[in-house]
């Protein structure tokens, strides 16, 4: 690992200001995709700054709204009893993330701000049509992913929470890779009085994306069957030595149909 | 040189490092508990857990001025003073549940925290997945869950005395 300068900043105005004067600075949430990338040397921070002591923690109802602070840890999110009863598709979710200990450190907000296609939460946001907040303004979940490793967040800008509204129904199913434990196919489904969102991670070659072919089947029928006969192009699928853009793209339909029973 | 103080298995420790000396390197190289092992450096194996404020963490990937302040408990303090063995180092033992003992301060540093965090039980599959972030190159899962269930009881018995 490179060396860094190190900052564990008290209020949020001043993480914002490191963050901002230096384009080499770089923070610092759960570590836990961000320190092995240090040790492989894939970043080359100036200063890391850790956003710990924001007070940026905790899950909160407000209304028909789950809002979850941006430093709130996977393992807070898996036992949460509101989220459990509220969006269980979510606790789920949090719960097959990393490991055990891994859990205990990695955070929402990280894991959105960095978006990797593979990674849990995107689906999940996206999928509940959710809001992040950030230390400037409100961004729409479908707004917010743009591309493999992008988001809409300028240089500086600090994700303090996340707003989830409650979907009547929501489930997560995740197809992991055996070692990694990160997903080739997860399918994230919300049901809303409105509507059904459908969001698939793991597999786009830009990142999390909605299915808005099932998306508009599970709107007039919300069962499995609805969805047995579409198929997914597997064009922008990603490809790799463990699974061919062709086997995501059958991994799409089946995945979506256990998560659809699971929801239903 | 930025400056960091822990409490390691109770005794006060301020050390000078850099922004990117790891936990594990602390504990290891600055305060020779070599106990708390380095299996594979990137986050897989666990040989690496120890608890930090009572939750276990993996300390190859945590910085050391990340844990400023705080209570970390390593497998060299996990024995009672007088030597007496905890309750799962106990059980590793009756139930074999170590091949070359590499993965094993890690496994069960992980297994206290698990079995703390679960006071109504543990079956065996939530076991098993809990031991998810520990690897044991000699496969030697069976005794290491066998272990565990075992260790249950006692570590609650002990609780609630």
């Amino acid at each position: 690992m490179y060396d860094f300068a190190y900052q564990k900043p008290g209020s949020l105005a001043d993480a914002v200001k490191v963050l901002s004067g230096d384009p080499d600075a770089k923070a610092l949430a759960g570590g836990q995709t961000f320190i092995p990338v240090l040790k492989q040397r894939l970043n080359k921070p100036s200063t890391v700054v850790d956003l710990s002591k924001l007070g940026l923690s905790g899950i909160t109802v407000s209304g028909d709204k789950i809002v979850i602070g941006a430093m709130t840890r996977h393992a807070e999110i898996a036992s949460n009893a509101d989220i459990k009863a509220k969006i269980p598709g979510l606790a789920h979710q949090a719960s097959l993330i990393g490991d055990e200990a891994v859990r205990h450190r990695g955070t929402m907000g990280g894991s959105l701000a960095n978006n990797d296609p593979a990674a849990c939460y995107p689906s999940a946001l996206l999928a509940l049509g959710g809001t992040v907040k950030t230390d400037r303004r409100t961004i729409a979940a479908d707004d917010f992913f743009q591309g493999m490793f992008t988001t809409a967040l300028e240089q500086g800008e600090i994700i303090t929470s996340v707003e989830l509204p409650v979907p009547q129904k929501s489930a997560y199913e995740k197809f992991r890779n055996p070692a990694s434990r990160y997903a080739i196919v997860g399918v994230f489904v919300a049901k809303f009085a409105s509507g059904v969102r459908l969001a698939i991670t793991g597999a786009g070659q830009g990142g999390v994306f909605r299915h808005t072919a099932m998306e508009k089947a599970l709107s007039a029928n919300f069962s499995p069957d609805a969805i047995g006969g579409i198929v997914t192009s597997s064009d922008d699928l990603n490809s790799d030595i463990h699974a061919s853009s062709e086997y995501r793209a059958h991994l799409i339909g089946v995945i979506s149909k256990r998560a659809v029973a699971k929801a239903a | 040189m930025p400056r960091v103080t822990l409490t390691v298995n109770g005794k006060q420790h301020t050390v000078e490092v850099e922004g990117r000396t790891l936990l594990v390197e602390v504990l290891r190289e600055k305060l020779a508990l070599t106990g708390t092992h380095v299996g594979c450096d990137t986050s897989q194996c666990g040989a690496c857990v120890v608890h930090i404020d009572g939750i276990s963490v993996k300390s190859c990937t945590q910085l050391a001025l990340q844990a400023d302040g705080a209570n970390i408990l390593t497998i060299e303090g996990v024995a009672a003073a007088d030597g007496t063995l905890h309750p799962m180092q106990e059980m590793f033992r009756e139930h074999h549940a170590l091949q070359c003992g590499f993965c094993t301060p890690g496994m069960v540093m992980t297994a206290i925290d698990l079995v703390e965090s679960h006071p109504a039980g543990l079956s065996e599959k939530e076991i098993r997945e809990g031991l998810e972030g520990n690897l044991c190159r000699c496969t030697g899962y069976h005794n290491i869950v066998k272990a565990i269930a075992a260790a249950h009881p006692l570590m609650h018995a002990t609780a609630a005395e």
